[in-house]
């Protein structure tokens, strides 16, 4: 993925010769040079704000409302700040932390205004959860990498204080059912949130892997609903209201809602993010060696935790149970991981993930036929990568056809 | 999440009771804890732009499709095309199936005030007046064939207006387990 060449390499000549008389190949030269050569002279001393090496690049892949996390180049199971995934409505605000506040007010004893530093105050809580885009998969060509399958998914250690705190501070009234969330961009977004999400996990969250969030993550605060459709954990919140009803908002009604069945029905209010997995690699657009490679990806679920992921490399006739990378946490990607002896010859790599409710991920025929042809949001299906002859790894569109 | 800030102030409430004996423990959580300010009516006013279902939120004036044409013209058309046929931005007009439009997918016709009030127009949103969103909604609705030409769009009639789209929305069903739905 690098576009940069490595840095010219000056050899003195000592070891030039010692290279030469060692008469080995050129990238074991390569590599013996360079092990000595970073020896000869003095580094960069500490600076205030690391880089990532001159070598190393990955970069979201941004289109005019999104930006995609590079799955392919991550491990492990937390993102970067700066490459998890935007998606926004009305383009990212720039909100001066001093001047700004958040309304709490509605069915409430005591409509509040809470500065950032207020905020910060209350019993802080931290949570490692995944947060994605319900419109996350894109079914395009054979040369389709990760990141565009469904790179609106990112993961991240978030911290903020628990909503119920706050709900519990301004005095929410009983009769209380839903609560608007509304943020500051120039969407002015919102949405109708059930009470039962205050109180069960949602938080309002001002840090980021420890870090204050990101400008395109809601900088100074946002809220979290862990597990649920990133739309609904609205971004530069301002604003929440308490009421008896939901408030219809246009991102509840004609957007973020989806055609199910044959009868016209659109299904709404669908918030929870179904059990999914990607192997992130091997994947487009690798060529592989014969050998071992070790399988590699995400699952996730927000209903709670990945209990099991499966990985076949014969297009869906075995599986075998992929290893799963402890702590598996709740509403969070797991990473899972499968070793694999690529013999040569045709193959097709895919993985299936199943939650603690029992849900297994659905073929793509599986999806279409219990919502029918104009399902939209919350599409899940298994995916795969097929290898052909020449080892080149490919993303498997026939999955994904009908 | 609760429960681990329980046990780590219990940790430090036991710190406490062996390095002083005397030590009074330390409420675990309080009853409140005295952040943020009272927020007034007239600063809830300014940010509480919200418009519900029922019409509650809705501002005083009205509009026809009459009244919208012009507004419509002068801020919709670039990207959603002269007559609602979408362009750049998604059709407005319509009850094809496929094709979301106000015509054929928006349950309520208050989502339509609230929508454009708040983030309409794309490179100017939060400019019109009530009266031009009156009338824009009211040029919609007509152009969809859902009220006439003539009708007035205010606070009273907008919530009244019946959506063909209405009783097609129904609540998520999906509930884990091994059914795929």
């Amino acid at each position: 993925m690098s576009k940069n060449s490595p840095p010219t390499s000056r050899l003195s000549r000592r070891e030039l010769i010692a290279g030469t008389l060692g008469a080995v190949a050129a990238a074991p030269l390569a590599a013996q040079q360079q092990a000595v050569e970073t020896t000869r002279r003095p580094g960069r001393g500490p600076n205030e704000l690391d880089q990532r090496s001159p070598f190393v690049t990955p970069r979201r892949d941004p289109s005019p409302t999104s930006s995609r996390t590079p799955l392919q180049d991550l491990q492990g199971t937390i993102t970067p700040a700066d490459l998890h995934f935007e998606r926004h409505h009305g383009g990212v605000p720039e909100i001066d932390p001093d001047r700004y506040e958040l309304l709490v007010h509605g069915m409430v004893d005591r409509p509040t205004v809470f500065t950032l530093a207020d905020l910060k105050r209350f019993p802080a809580v931290s949570r490692i959860c995944f947060l994605e885009c319900s419109g996350n998969l894109r079914r395009g060509s054979a040369e389709t990498l990760p990141q565009m399958v469904c790179g609106l998914t990112s993961q991240t250690e978030w911290t903020g204080v628990m909503l119920s705190t706050v709900l519990n501070e301004v005095g929410a009234h009983r009769g209380a059912t839903w609560f608007l969330a509304e943020g500051q961009d120039a969407a002015v977004m919102t949405r109708s949130v059930p009470i039962d999400k205050a109180y069960d996990d949602a938080m309002i969250v001002y840090a980021q892997n420890g870090d204050a969030l990101m400008p395109g993550n809601g900088y100074p605060a946002r809220l979290l609903l862990p597990g649920w459709e990133g739309n609904a954990s609205v971004k530069w919140l301002r604003r929440i209201e308490l009421s008896d009803r939901s408030f219809m908002t246009r991102e509840e009604t004609s957007r973020y809602s989806e055609p199910v069945g044959e009868e016209g029905q659109i299904r709404q209010f669908s918030f929870v993010m179904d059990a999914r997995s990607i192997i992130t690699e091997p994947a487009y657009p690798t060529t592989l060696e014969p050998g071992w490679h070790e399988i590699r990806g995400l699952a996730w679920s927000g209903r709670g935790l990945i209990t099991r992921v499966e990985v076949s490399v014969d297009g869906g006739a075995n599986w075998d149970d992929a290893e799963l990378q402890a702590p598996v946490l709740p509403k969070a990607h797991a990473r899972f991981r499968h070793p694999w002896h690529w013999e040569g010859g045709r193959a097709e790599i895919m993985s299936r993930a199943t939650d603690e409710t029992g849900y297994v991920q659905p073929p793509w025929e599986a999806l279409r036929t219990a919502r029918g042809p104009r399902t939209r949001y919350h599409q899940n299906p298994v995916t795969s990568w097929t290898v052909d002859d020449d080892g080149r790894v490919l993303f498997g569109v026939e999955r994904l056809r009908s | 999440m609760n429960a681990t800030r329980t046990a780590a102030a219990g940790l430090t409430t036991g710190w406490f009771i062996a390095v002083a004996a005397q030590a009074v423990a330390q409420p675990a959580e309080p009853e409140r804890f005295g952040l943020g300010r009272p927020a007034t009516e007239a600063e809830i006013a300014v940010l509480d732009i919200d418009v519900g279902p029922d019409g509650a939120g809705l501002p005083v004036g009205q509009g026809r499709a009459a009244d919208g044409a012009p507004v419509w013209a002068q801020a919709c058309a670039v990207c959603h095309g002269a007559a609602g046929e979408g362009g750049t931005a998604g059709p407005v007009v319509g009850r094809g199936q496929g094709r979301p439009t106000v015509g054929s997918y928006w349950p309520y016709a208050t989502t339509l005030w609230d929508y454009i009030n708040r983030a309409m127009p794309r490179n100017r949103p939060g400019t019109l007046t009530s009266h031009e969103v009156y009338g824009l909604v009211a040029w919609i609705l007509a152009a969809n064939e859902i009220i006439g030409e003539a009708d007035v769009m205010d606070a009273e009639t907008l919530p009244a207006v019946l959506m063909p789209a209405r009783d097609q929305f129904v609540p998520d069903d999906r509930r884990g387990g091994p059914e795929v739905r």
